[in-house]
């Protein structure tokens, strides 16, 4: 409960520019100088911060620059500070998935054999935020923005949908990338439908370089070994796939806590300054 | 210890990253971006 509140809240806060969606139009304070914690286009009509995928790619398909430090600086703070918990906690399209995933269609859980495809949404990062925005340029040097123009179903959803219902000008422009975009969130909203999270498991960058961090950040979730009895509990709980007593920080948590709700016996606990030699034991 | 140590370099790296970004002028590259609307974003630029 405290978790859905701090979500919404926080998609409501980081979206409250409400004249944006009546007018077709975008924020366009000072504010955007900063990147919000999750996955937010900046080019919703809401939206009063920077997208950090976005805006990593607007840095490096730049002529000027090969490399954002502005950006590898916020990724290394928020990442240290927080790790995965920003997608289980402040991210607004992990809580569009997860009331996608409320639809009552029959689910799919993929058994443990196959997490290796969860390695996906690295090559996300590396080919289309990286790679792609930095190397390939036209002749005056600019690359493109290729996860935001050619994958972003975050985009489509928050600013596409939205901005081209509201104004008449951008809407004669769309054409078959607007409709390619428009299949991949269509292919994301029915995957998310019976895979919980399908996006975060799979596409995300931002999610990938999150998890990158979940073993060192300063939040996270230790298992006191002497009370757990390895019932099972936790792993049946996590819609993640985690076996939270076995790897309670592995990259694929989102700090949504059911694991240590689901604990009978207590021996999960998750916040700030827990030692880390104590949680991290066993497999990795 | 060791880790404390890791995490406080971790944020510090960051520290010094984030501001050699905005004095290389990236911030503003960023706002320049997100304050006007992003064709490619909205799927048709
Ligand atoms: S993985 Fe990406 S979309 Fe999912 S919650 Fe994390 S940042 Fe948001
Ligand atoms: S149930 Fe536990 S292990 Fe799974 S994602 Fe949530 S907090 Fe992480």
């Amino acid at each position: 409960m405290l978790r859905k509140t701090v979500q919404i809240v926080t998609a409501v806060l980081t979206n409250s520019y409400y004249k944006g969606f009546l007018n077709g139009t975008i924020y366009k304070g000072k504010s955007k100088f900063f990147c919000v914690p999750g996955f937010n286009c900046y080019s919703c009509p809401g939206a009063l911060g920077s997208c950090p995928i976005g805006a990593f790619q607007a840095v490096v398909n730049s002529a000027q620059y090969l490399i954002s430090f502005y950006l590898l600086g916020f990724f290394l703070i928020v990442g240290t500070l927080l790790g995965r918990f920003v997608c289980g906690w402040l991210c607004p399209f992990g809580l569009f998935q997860e009331w996608i995933y409320k639809i009552p269609f029959k689910k799919i859980h993929l058994p443990h054999r196959y997490d290796f495809l969860k390695h996906s949404k690295y090559l996300f990062l590396l080919i289309f935020v990286f790679f792609i925005p930095a190397f390939i340029s036209n002749d005056w040097g600019v690359g493109e923005p290729a996860f935001c123009k050619y994958i972003c179903p975050a985009g489509t959803l928050e600013s596409g949908i939205p901005l081209l219902y509201a104004n008449e000008s951008l809407r004669a422009s769309a054409g078959a990338l607007f409709n390619w975009k428009l299949a991949i969130l269509l292919f994301v909203v029915v995957l998310s439908t019976k895979i919980y999270r399908f996006f975060c498991k799979y596409m995300c960058p931002l999610g990938a370089v999150y998890a990158l961090f979940n073993k060192v950040s300063y939040y996270r979730i230790q298992v006191d070994r002497k009370i757990c009895t390895e019932c099972g509990n936790c792993i049946n709980a996590c819609k993640m796939d985690v076996i939270p007593y076995e790897n309670p920080n592995s990259p694929e948590c989102i700090r949504c806590g059911a694991c240590k709700e689901a604990c009978p016996a207590k021996a999960l606990s998750m916040g700030f300054n827990i030692p880390i030699r104590k949680t991290n034991f066993k497999r990795f | 210890m060791k880790h404390r140590v890791f995490q406080f370099f971790l944020i510090f790296t960051g520290g010094v990253l984030l501001i050699a970004g905005i004095q290389r002028q990236e911030a503003f590259t960023v706002l320049t971006k997100a304050i006007n609307i992003c064709l490619e974003c909205i799927g048709i630029g």
